[in-house]
């Protein structure tokens, strides 16, 4: 007798990913849409898909999706929530999307308290136009446009954005995860719920970063993007919950 | 059906409420802030949504959401605020999701002035966004008027799913008119089983997007779009013709600067001079048979706008070369006198009196 102890998920649609082998986007689509099979709720949920690798998202979800332009999805999520508030809503986005040309929206819904969830893919570079500098790269780190390696007199220091948001009180549950391992993988994908369960109990803006890799991009296998994770994100990027409500403690 | 006295930018708020507008996403800015101000005090009212958004740009991508969830939804700006929303309409274009755009102007480029003036044509019709879209623009000429094509616009945008946009100008958003809200004919619209609105398990994901990374695909979109922008065309054109009768000179004028021409008008006939009226409605698609049938007595064309000629190129267009085409403006935020405008005419039919 058989018995089956996994399946793919019905959260996702059975299109085949285009991501890079060894991209992080593919364990995170999947926590997310588990968390949304597990709840219930994909048949109530609208996604926005970013600008940036996963632009595709639209895709892979099996769930209503919107293509926002580039930073703009918190707002068009805004939007969405606002006229369907019993729909689930959610953005997915990654570095770019959401730290540089999108922090106004972000932090205007975590401001407004918007009832949504943000799923926020930090992988310290930019994928899909061919690895240009991230608000998140490194110091010293190297991509396209620092090809000496990013200098803090020029840029500044990478923005800590999970610790940023923490100070707003709309923003009521802030969480850092990782997916360099399996335990890592858990721990993000509890937190992931509980930012939808945030959302389902209308308490108000719930972020998820979750920090990734990008092994083409920064030159290194799929495995050894893991590690370097590991090495040198986790350190600057302190894994932890920054701000929860009482039912997510 | 009784009128009321209502302050232009009010009634355009009221007129999108009894259209069904159940979104109003906007920010403040100068001379439009009571559309935003009657908004956050009646939406909730009728069961709709009022958002203040952190900026112009954040505002129509809530339209964008909204839009795309099936809601009828709107956005008010003047012209800084327009500039900063053109890459939400080209996405709304592409997306082909309905919602309807208010633009008060005032005086450009830039930060500009707060006066009303015509410079943003341009943009309502050649659309200000990357790519090729297009929006019926509609120019109210009174406040009237303004009600009028506002309740319609919500009709028209989800009938041909495009964005609308209604070209007022800051004469008409600040002054007060007596206005009625008349029922009116709505439209046969399909549903919108296109909409995001949770698939409820029951069917397979809408997708609201405007990219295609497939070039052929991709073009047929595009040629889906323009059969929906030559519908628009062979149906939607809307114009004011008056006092043509033999007229020897034929002004095109639009908004505000319509009314100053038929005050011109008048003055020109107290002096025997018989000049016509074009006054487009809708900017785009622009009424290029009126411009076709002016009479054989005419012997050239005024355009007068408040930019520095924007409105003259179509104008040109239309006119086929077959009439001199003339152009007097004011911008800045300056408005046209009726004086000049009859002084102009008097120039080009030879030697002022």
């Amino acid at each position: 007798m058989e018995t089956r102890i996994f399946e793919k998920t019905n959260g996702l649609t059975d299109k085949q990913f285009h991501y890079c082998p060894g991209c992080t986007h593919g364990i995170i689509h999947r926590l997310v849409a588990e968390v949304l099979e597990e709840l219930d709720i994909t048949g109530e949920t609208i996604g926005i898909a970013p600008v940036g690798c996963s632009v595709l998202a639209y895709d892979y979800f099996n769930c209503d999706m919107q293509e926002a332009a580039h930073g703009r999805a918190p707002a068009v999520a805004t939007g969405i929530k606002r006229v369907r508030p019993d729909n689930v809503v959610f953005t997915y986005q990654g570095d770019g999307d959401l730290a540089a040309i999108g922090t106004g929206e972000i932090v205007h819904v975590a401001h407004r308290a918007e009832k949504i969830t943000t799923i926020f893919v930090n992988n310290a570079i930019y994928g899909m136009t061919g690895g240009q500098m991230a608000p998140t790269t490194l110091i010293g780190q190297k991509s396209t446009t620092s090809p000496y390696g990013r200098s803090e007199a020029d840029t500044g220091k990478p923005l800590r954005v999970c610790e940023m948001l923490a100070t707003i009180d709309g923003a009521v549950f802030v969480e850092r995860v990782s997916v360099h391992d399996v335990p890592n993988i858990r721990k993000a994908k509890k937190a992931i719920k509980k930012a939808f369960e945030v959302q389902l109990r209308g308490d108000g803006f719930a972020i998820v970063e979750v920090l990734s890799t990008c092994p083409t991009n920064w030159g290194m296998t799929p495995v050894d993007s893991l590690v370097w994770l590991k090495e040198n994100l986790v350190p600057y990027y302190p894994l932890g919950n920054f701000r929860t409500t009482e039912e997510g403690k | 059906m009784s009128k009321v006295l209502m302050k232009g930018n009010e009634a355009i708020g009221a007129a999108a409420i009894k259209a069904g507008c159940k979104a109003f996403f906007g920010y403040p800015i100068t001379p439009q802030n009571e559309i935003p101000e009657y908004m956050s005090r009646e939406m909730a009212k009728s069961g709709g949504v009022f958002v203040q958004a952190e900026s112009e740009l954040a505002a129509i991508n809530m339209v964008y959401g909204a839009a795309g969830a099936g809601v009828r939804a709107m956005t008010s700006s003047s012209s800084p605020g327009i500039a900063l929303k053109q890459e939400g309409i080209t996405y709304i274009a592409g997306a082909e999701l309905p919602c309807v755009i208010v633009d008060v102007s005032r005086g450009g480029p830039g930060l500009g002035s707060i006066q009303p003036s015509q410079g943003d044509y341009f943009i309502a019709t050649r659309g200000g966004g990357n790519g090729d879209y297009r929006h019926i623009a509609l120019a109210p000429a009174s406040i009237q008027e303004a009600v009028d094509l506002v309740v319609e616009a919500f009709d028209i945008a989800d009938y041909y799913r495009n964005p609308v946009f209604v070209l007022a100008d800051g004469m008409i958003g600040q002054m007060m008119e007596p206005v009625e809200f008349k029922e009116t004919t709505p439209r046969e619209i399909p549903e919108k089983n296109w909409a995001t609105e949770g698939t409820k398990g029951k069917r397979k994901p809408n997708i609201i997007n405007s990219l295609s990374l497939d070039p052929a695909l991709l073009e047929d979109h595009n040629i889906k779009l323009d059969k929906k922008y030559q519908e628009m065309v062979a149906n939607e054109v809307r114009v004011e013709v008056f006092n043509m009768k033999g007229a020897e000179v034929v002004l095109s004028a639009y908004g505000t600067t319509a009314r100053v021409a038929k005050n011109a008008i008048e003055l020109l006939a107290a002096e025997g001079i018989k000049a016509g009226l074009i006054r487009p409605i809708t900017l785009w698609p622009f009424p290029h048979q009126a411009f076709r049938e002016i009479p054989e007595t005419a012997k050239a064309i005024l355009t007068v706008e408040m930019s520095m000629g924007q409105m003259v190129d179509d104008v040109r267009i239309a006119n086929e070369g077959r009439l001199p085409v003339h152009f007097y403006g004011r911008s800045g935020g300056m408005c046209p006198e009726p004086q000049a405008i009859v002084d102009k005419v008097k120039e080009i039919l030879g030697g002022v009196k």
